[in-house]
């Protein structure tokens, strides 16, 4: 099942000198040594397969094929950042050994999945599904169900379908229940069955969420009404409240042809660009008083906005079928400072750690774009086949990533 | 079902057949060409595919294999994709799609097997 065909690294590594490879001439070069910082992964999604890239060379290194339907497939890291763990929309988790370009284990759990989280001390794996609605928390190191949380709701023995899964400081995860309206809380108890703290009401239709980079707040997008919904763990007693109600004005919102994702949504200094749905607009919010201070005209519906680590700027990719540009907005000023054209079907963008460059996947053109973050302009392009989802291991720092 | 349909798409299906309906004579009605055809074929797997599911398994929006459209006619199938269901995440397609496209689309999707 696994290929490692193409596997450039093993080149690179067989080419790196190691004070270590001082053995006799017949003997096999050992492979070099190597981090995992500067390494990450594309999702070829028709195809079933990742692309390792790394960002320094900003090359392929590899590509593990066998991962199933990785139709709005998503990823995360292990602490150590050696493993990602990649949610298929078939149920599948799959535990990828970044370093040797190897799939290490992989399971079916449920039969179509939405994403997942990594607690925060490395241990559990969840994963958010949609049939049979409901969140299941795994081992991280042998893939072992841990725990089985159904979302029932409404007593008839109806699940909801969940969404908007992320990790929250102490070993916890929060999701919405998109046919229920509520927002839930999960976690191992110390006798380690699950332990759920449920928020009811939260508004209609939540379609996707994310934990602030601070890991505070969880905040809702709802799809059913114009607004979204917070929840402040700092306070004793937390609970959901309704922010940027009626931001819509009462004018009828566009046919929405792609959901938001709302993980990785930009936090940039004191302020948050947010994607108002239906609308070709990015709300700003100020993070201490949760309102609007702004708003941003875009070429089309904000599919992902995501800051560049400094917060100067806001990359911008767009709903079909206006989803062959990118935008760059100008966080102070919050104007487009540039429009760029890379093809049709941009799906996803991602910075470097530090940000210098941001790596974009063009689906129809089947390739993946490096820019330079401050000039702007593209400076490296490699092929993929149908690229949708771009991670960088260095996810594994951040919460809610 | 129709209450539920944006009312805009509705029109601008409307306003497309009747246009085809002027421009076309009746018997050109129906075939759809081999290159719109993939990219029907692609629209279907991505496009709809992000809510539907690639492979049509379901995602947001509801299963759409061939056992799950069984109880459909192709009629319902076809203003469901030109006009939307309002008040879901289901959105109209009239303003990309023709209604003989979305007959070819419903058609493809009966025989399954997608992608
Ligand atoms: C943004 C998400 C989204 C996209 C994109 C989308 N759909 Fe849907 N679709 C839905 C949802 C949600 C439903 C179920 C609505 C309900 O609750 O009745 C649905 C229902 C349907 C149904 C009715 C199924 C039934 O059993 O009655 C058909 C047919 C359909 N979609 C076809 C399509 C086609 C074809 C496309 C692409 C041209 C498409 N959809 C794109 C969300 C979407």
């Amino acid at each position: 099942m696994i290929a490692r065909r193409g596997l450039l690294g093993a080149a690179a590594l067989a080419a790196g000198t190691l004070p270590l490879r001082a053995g006799t001439a017949a003997a096999a070069p050992a492979p070099a040594l190597r981090g995992s910082g500067d390494l990450g992964l594309v999702i070829e999604r028709a195809s079933g397969s990742i692309l390792l890239i790394e960002t320094s060379g900003r090359t392929a290194i590899g590509r593990v094929e066998g991962l199933g339907d990785l139709s709005h497939a998503a990823a995360v890291f292990s602490r150590d950042m050696r493993y990602a763990y990649i949610f298929g929309r078939d149920g599948g988790l799959s535990k990828i050994d970044m370093l040797r370009g190897a799939l290490v284990a992989r399971i079916v759990q449920a039969g179509n999945s939405i994403g997942g989280a990594i607690s925060d001390d490395g241990a559990l794996i969840a994963v958010g599904n949609y049939q049979p609605g409901g969140v299941k928390l795994f081992d991280s190191a042998s893939l072992a169900l841990k725990a089985d949380i159904p979302a029932s709701f409404g007593g008839a023995g109806a699940r909801s379908k969940v969404v908007g899964l992320a990790d929250l400081p102490g070993r916890r995860f929060a999701y919405s229940l998109f046919d229920a309206g509520e927002i839930w809380v999960a976690g191992l108890g110390a006798n380690g069955t699950p332990e759920v703290q449920r928020f009811a009401d939260v508004g209609r239709q939540p379609y996707d969420g994310f934990v602030t980079p601070d890991g505070r707040h969880y905040v809702a997008g709802l799809f059913g009404e114009d607004g979204l919904a917070r929840i402040d763990f700092w306070q004793a007693e937390p609970r959901s409240q309704r922010i940027l109600e009626g931001y819509g004005r009462g004018e009828e919102p566009l046919p929405v042809y792609k959901m938001p994702h709302l993980r990785g949504w930009a936090a940039a200094g004191e302020k948050l660009f947010l994607p108002a749905i239906g609308r070709h607009e990015l709300l700003v919010v100020d993070r201490r008083s949760w309102t609007e201070i702004g708003r941003v005209a875009t070429h089309g519906q904000p599919v992902f906005a995501v800051a560049r680590p400094d917060g100067r700027h806001v990359w911008v990719n767009f709903a079909h079928p206006r989803n062959d540009v990118v935008q760059v907005v100008d966080t102070l000023s919050h104007e487009v400072v540039r429009s760029i054209t890379p093809g049709r079907a941009v799906m996803h963008m991602e910075f470097t750690p530090r940000g210098e460059q941001l790596w974009l996947s063009v689906r129809d053109a089947n390739r993946v774009d490096v820019h330079d973050t401050r000039s702007l302009e593209r400076i490296a392009t490699l092929p993929a086949q149908a690229p949708s989802g771009i991670f960088m291991a260095a996810r594994a720092v951040r919460i809610g990533f | 079902m129709p209450s539920r349909r944006w009312p805009e798409a509705g029109l601008a299906a409307a306003l497309l057949l009747l246009g085809l309906a002027i421009l076309l004579p009746a018997s050109a009605a129906g075939p759809v060409s081999p290159a719109r055809q993939a990219e029907l074929r692609h629209l279907l797997i991505h496009d709809c595919g992000s809510c539907h599911g690639m492979t049509m398994r379901g995602g947001l929006g509801s299963p759409l294999l061939p056992s799950a459209l069984e109880g459909r006619s192709d009629a319902l199938l076809v203003e469901v994709i030109l006009g939307g269901i309002r008040g879901t995440a289901m959105p109209p397609w009239a303003g990309e799609i023709t209604e003989d496209e979305a007959r070819w689309m419903v058609r493809l999707l009966r025989q399954g097997g997608l992608p």
